[in-house]
């Protein structure tokens, strides 16, 4: 078995690059991304609802599922694990926040609920899947700590802007033609 | 006399063990599971597992950066004598471990979402006989904490409703807790006793078997059923959802049949450290 080819993205992404890819391909990402978890969401969403914008601009962009574990030495961030946080807690936000970014690439674990799964399609964004507990083979694809936004939120929950280099495999799970691979055809059958 | 600062001392390594290394029992558990799996995507989940602990071992990192949930299991034998405070000594120690190791600050108050470290860690203490001294530590991630359920059965329900309760948690967990997991549960007891023994169970390593013949025939029927979902490593299918699953039991209530589920990632991190010759030493598993 030869091991499939490993696609390589460089965001930003335009709807074309991320409408190529289908379930089961791997990809990695080579530039900059931008960590999110709950506290991010939900202040990107007061943020959005009171009719002001992010501090970045997202668009076309990769948001990362997740809260580092960092330390800083001599003044300067050292990221020294960072997997992937569960997406689908962030489900009750996700469409909204996706929308508001037009970000084009979730990268997380456990995938994200049937419902938002559907609504992610439609908007062209594509759902990446990183082994969640591999979080040091994670930060040694971080090239740099490019920014730290929102730190009041706590080192875990901030927004962070990481320069990555072949971050991955990546596997595409949830595409925008309907593919899902967290779906089971018959899974629970025997019970 | 064991000294506070040898315990605490002893505890930091525990931590630092815990995090960065896991026991021998897991690893081979997933190495097992890999050479089982026939899909790409599957293989490569176990690659990047295998990878990533290699990594983590030779430069000393947390495998993951979520660092978890601390939880103290105490056997304290009750004529030893300690002459500092125990709970006192637990939580400056696990202040020493989140900068040495470092540990990520995960711990917040329930409500304000603000940091806090009110009522922690959490302990389990075992009053035993004699003068002995036994400390596990279980490191609980959120990802397989958070599918934690208690479940109240009908008395007259039996293991058929144990299994279907099981099965229907991972099967709607699905790759949320970071499958192949470690399954615990606790039957019987109380509510808040069976969440404990479904929690106790996990610091089994994956290659003791059950000493009670009828639970090690469950753990295997629910082990080959919880396979059979297809969920496979991270959600994404495969063969291997769980990599064990582990029961403990007690008496209960004729009218009661309380069963805990209790998921432990595949970063199913322990440790334990035992009193011998007047020295806590961490026992590398």
């Amino acid at each position: 078995m030869t091991p499939r080819p490993i696609r390589r993205l460089k965001p930003p992404l335009d709807e074309r690059s991320v409408r190529r890819l289908k379930v089961g391909d791997f990809v990695s990402i080579t530039g900059r991304i931008f960590t999110a978890r709950d506290k991010v969401y939900d202040m990107a969403l007061q943020l959005f609802r009171g009719g002001k914008r992010m501090p970045l601009n997202m668009r076309g962009g990769v948001v990362y599922h997740c809260g580092p574990l960092a330390r800083k030495i001599r003044g300067a961030w050292q990221v020294l694990s960072a997997g992937p946080t569960t997406s689908a807690r962030l489900d009750r936000m996700q469409v909204e926040f996706v929308e508001s970014t037009g970000v084009r690439a979730l990268v997380g674990k456990g995938g994200v609920g049937e419902d938002v799964a559907r609504e992610l399609r439609r908007l062209g964004c594509v759902y990446l899947a990183f082994t969640g507990g591999a979080g040091v083979l994670a930060a040694s694809a971080v090239e740099r700590v490019e920014k730290v936004l929102w730190q009041k939120l706590g080192a875990a929950e901030a927004l962070w802007v990481l320069y990555v280099r072949n971050f991955g495999p990546l596997v595409v799970a949830i595409d925008l033609h309907g593919g899902n691979l967290y779906l089971r055809e018959g899974g629970g059958a025997k019970f | 006399m064991l000294s506070e600062i040898e315990f605490r001392k002893t505890i930091v390594e525990m931590f630092k063990r815990a995090t960065t290394t896991l026991p021998s029992d897991v690893v081979d558990a997933i190495k097992r599971s890999e050479r089982l799996e026939r899909n790409e995507i599957a293989t490569a989940q176990f690659s990047c597992m295998l990878r990533n602990l290699k990594l983590a071992h030779k430069l000393s990192r947390p495998i993951c950066q979520d660092t978890g949930i601390p939880i103290f299991f105490i056997e304290l034998g009750s004529d030893l004598n300690l002459n500092f405070d125990l709970r006192q000594a637990l939580s400056r120690a696990l202040d020493e471990a989140t900068l040495a190791v470092p540990l990520r600050r995960n711990l917040v108050d329930p409500l304000t979402r603000v940091e806090s470290l009110e009522g922690q860690p959490i302990v389990h203490i075992n009053l035993t006989k004699g003068d002995g001294l036994r400390i596990d530590l279980l490191i609980k991630g959120a990802g397989g904490e958070n599918w934690s359920r208690l479940y109240m059965l009908k008395p007259t329900e039996g293991a058929d409703a144990v299994k279907r309760v099981v099965l229907f948690t991972l099967a709607e967990a699905g790759g949320q807790p970071c499958p192949p997991t470690v399954v615990g549960i606790g039957i019987g007891g109380s509510a808040d006793a069976a969440c404990t023994l479904a929690k106790r169970a996990l610091l089994r390593p994956l290659d003791v078997g059950n000493d009670d013949p009828e639970l090690a025939e469950l753990e295997a029927q629910i082990a080959e059923a919880a396979n059979d979902l297809g969920i496979g490593p991270m959600g994404l299918g495969g063969s291997t959802t769980v990599l064990g699953v582990h029961i403990l039991r007690a008496a209960c209530h004729t009218a009661s049949l309380p069963v805990a589920i209790d998921l432990q990632c595949w970063v199913a991190r322990r440790a334990t450290a035992k009193l011998t010759g007047g020295r806590l030493e961490v026992e590398t598993p």
